[in-house]
């Protein structure tokens, strides 16, 4: 069985500072989103079970050489990337089609798998609309699957409740950040990394007609929240001062 | 005329919608049309708060196999002329919006906190980076797919719309709906509380929970708290969390207990009026996006709170 999972590369959030309001993004290191390494996980213990490969997937800058290391070390057994500095910032809809390019050219495939959203955009387009370009069933926020046979039982979790699907592969699914705890590579799993096999294509290797800046961002700034922080020494002191906000005890 | 289209599966959220698109469409002279999927009852409700109601019956197209929903919404905004669509941002209609957009080959936003519209263009906000910004975006593409929080905009109430009945071609569904699970039915709305006492993980144990509770009962308000609690350690259900992944409150009063500070927790409750941050680390950085900070134990502050209150 084989497994692809779509992986973007991201900017640390923890490491970006701001100034004037201005996210700087200068010097920040390189990673994959969060809830991608969930989806891959997810995928290398379904690997476990029942054989197969996992393919790391990921579109971006040059950079993603480097940053992919931590997907091959973290269980992948090879990667596809396509690499172009415009993919960077690219919108949804030229990253999914460059993906659904791609996939069409891997062999086989049983299951794409997502996260639920990317780390930093964090917008869930990418995966329904690889679906939709590929005519595939795809379930989202996956909390729990499992493959039998030709199907895939998974669970989609909604804000009220659960639903339990059963969907014949080949499918797409985007899961969420509960689903698992992402292992962390050993040192030899780091080393190791390296030496598994990694393909390298060029946005003119695919041919995919994309949308000319469907999304234009007017501006991209840190909200203002002035706030009083004003430290206070007691619990008196707290009820005392929030009595006078009006905001208890009316 | 042309027009604007909208579409969820739950009726407080098709009325926002409903509120939403009777804004864009007046700026922009579009016509506002409804779609309702084998739901009578909603396209009653629509009718009732004025909407012109295209009801769909066709059981090949359940709510699970957004693939078919996708297809229905694409067949209908191409013969009711409607080149923008809303859909909700709950989990459906962020997972429909990004098929639905590929579909119709429309630019597509998801996670809409705010709509306004400026040189004929509609334009949205959303959080970026995790939280840490807020862009302000726009669509080009003439097809336009935009996924709006809930509550975002007021529920449209009171009017004369009518339903008309409406055939789409759907294949049967591959997708097997095997079995569906209600949550608890202990629903609590944080997103509707006037004061929130959330905790984080400066909390020592699921024991001291009750305390933390009766501390919101005495405030007349709820307990919320940051994604781990409720993730990780289970100790509180889902719907509690703040946060990115979570709801985004807007309280009078919130009193913060034992959380960090991430972007992806504060973006869920800077909206308060008032921020309490009650926290062993005073440069914590919740602290900074505090009122009032009180660098202490939490355990000893619910404590002396819960007896000056009781
Ligand atoms: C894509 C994505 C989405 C996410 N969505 C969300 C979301 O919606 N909501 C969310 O909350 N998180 C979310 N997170 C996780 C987020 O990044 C943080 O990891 C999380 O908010 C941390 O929770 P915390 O502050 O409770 O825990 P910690 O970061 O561990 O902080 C605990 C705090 O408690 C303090 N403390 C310890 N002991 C005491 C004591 N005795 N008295 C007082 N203070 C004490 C410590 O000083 C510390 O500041 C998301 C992450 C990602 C990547
Ligand atoms: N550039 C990319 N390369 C590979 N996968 C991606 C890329 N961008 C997004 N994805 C995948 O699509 C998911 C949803 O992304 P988004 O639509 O940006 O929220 C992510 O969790 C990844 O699994």
């Amino acid at each position: 069985m084989n497994i692809v999972v779509a992986m973007k590369q991201i900017p640390d959030l923890h490491q970006i500072r701001m100034r004037d309001r201005q996210p700087v993004l200068d010097d920040v290191p390189l990673t994959l989103g969060n809830i991608d390494k969930n989806a891959l996980e997810a995928a290398v213990h379904l690997r476990d079970t029942h054989g197969g490969k996992v393919i790391a997937l990921s579109a971006g800058s040059e950079e993603l050489e480097d940053t992919i290391k931590e997907a091959l070390a973290a269980g992948a057994d090879e990667a596809f990337m396509i690499l172009d500095d415009s993919l960077d910032n690219a919108d949804s809809s030229v990253i999914a089609a460059v993906l659904a390019a791609t996939i069409r050219k891997i062999n086989d495939v049983d299951i794409i798998l997502f996260g639920e959203g990317s780390g930093d955009n964090y917008s869930g387009q990418v995966g329904s609309r690889v679906a939709g370009i590929l005519g595939l069933p795809q379930v989202g926020y996956a909390s729990s699957m499992e493959v039998q046979g030709n199907s895939a039982i998974v669970t989609r979790s909604l804000e009220d409740g659960e639903e339990i699907l059963e969907v014949e592969l080949p499918v797409v699914i985007a899961v969420m950040a509960d689903i698992n705890e992402p292992r962390i590579p050993s040192v030899s799993q780091i080393l190791k990394a390296g030496r598994k096999p990694q393909e390298v294509l060029e946005l003119d290797d695919l041919a995919i007609e994309i949308l000319e800046e469907p999304v234009v961002t007017e501006s991209n700034l840190a909200p203002e929240t002035p706030r009083k922080q004003v430290v206070v020494k007691s619990v008196d002191e707290l009820i005392a001062v929030l009595r006078t906000e009006g905001v208890i005890g009316r | 005329m042309a027009g604007i289209l909208i579409y969820s599966d739950k009726e407080n959220l098709a009325l926002e919608l409903l509120t939403a698109a009777r804004i864009i469409g007046q700026e922009l002279n579009l016509e506002v049309k409804a779609v309702t999927i084998n739901n009578d009852a909603l396209a009653t409700a629509l009718a009732g708060a004025g909407a012109d109601v295209y009801g769909v019956n066709n059981d090949n197209v359940i709510p699970a196999d957004v693939g078919a929903v996708a297809s229905t919404l694409e067949q209908a905004a191409a013969k009711l002329d409607t080149k923008i669509v809303l859909l909700a941002s709950d989990r459906r209609g962020k997972e429909l919006a990004g098929r639905l957009a590929q579909n119709m080959g429309a630019g597509c936003l998801t996670d809409v906190t705010d709509i306004h519209i400026n040189d004929d263009r509609i334009k949205c906000q959303r959080n970026a980076l995790g939280g840490a910004t807020v862009a302000t975006q726009y669509i080009t593409t003439d097809k336009q797919v935009i996924a709006v929080r809930p509550r975002t905009f007021a529920a449209a109430a009171g009017g004369e719309g009518k339903i008309s009945l409406f055939n789409i071609e759907a294949r049967p569904t591959k997708i097997k709906l095997l079995e569906v699970k209600t949550r608890s039915s202990e629903v609590v709305d944080i997103e509707e509380t006037e004061v929130l006492v959330v905790v984080g993980q400066g909390l020592n144990s699921e024991g001291n929970l009750a305390e933390v509770e009766k501390l919101a009962k005495a405030l007349g308000g709820e307990v919320a708290c940051s994604k781990p609690v409720a993730t990780d350690k289970k100790w509180l259900a889902e719907e509690r969390i703040i946060g990115l992944s979570g709801k985004k409150c807007k309280p009078e009063l919130a009193i913060i207990l034992g959380i960090s500070g991430q972007v992806q927790f504060t973006v869920g409750i800077r909206d308060a009026k008032v921020i309490v941050s009650v926290n062993t680390d005073e440069n914590a950085p919740i602290n900074r996006m505090a009122d009032y900070i009180l660098p202490a134990d939490l355990h000893e502050v619910i404590e002396e709170m819960n007896k000056a209150l009781g």
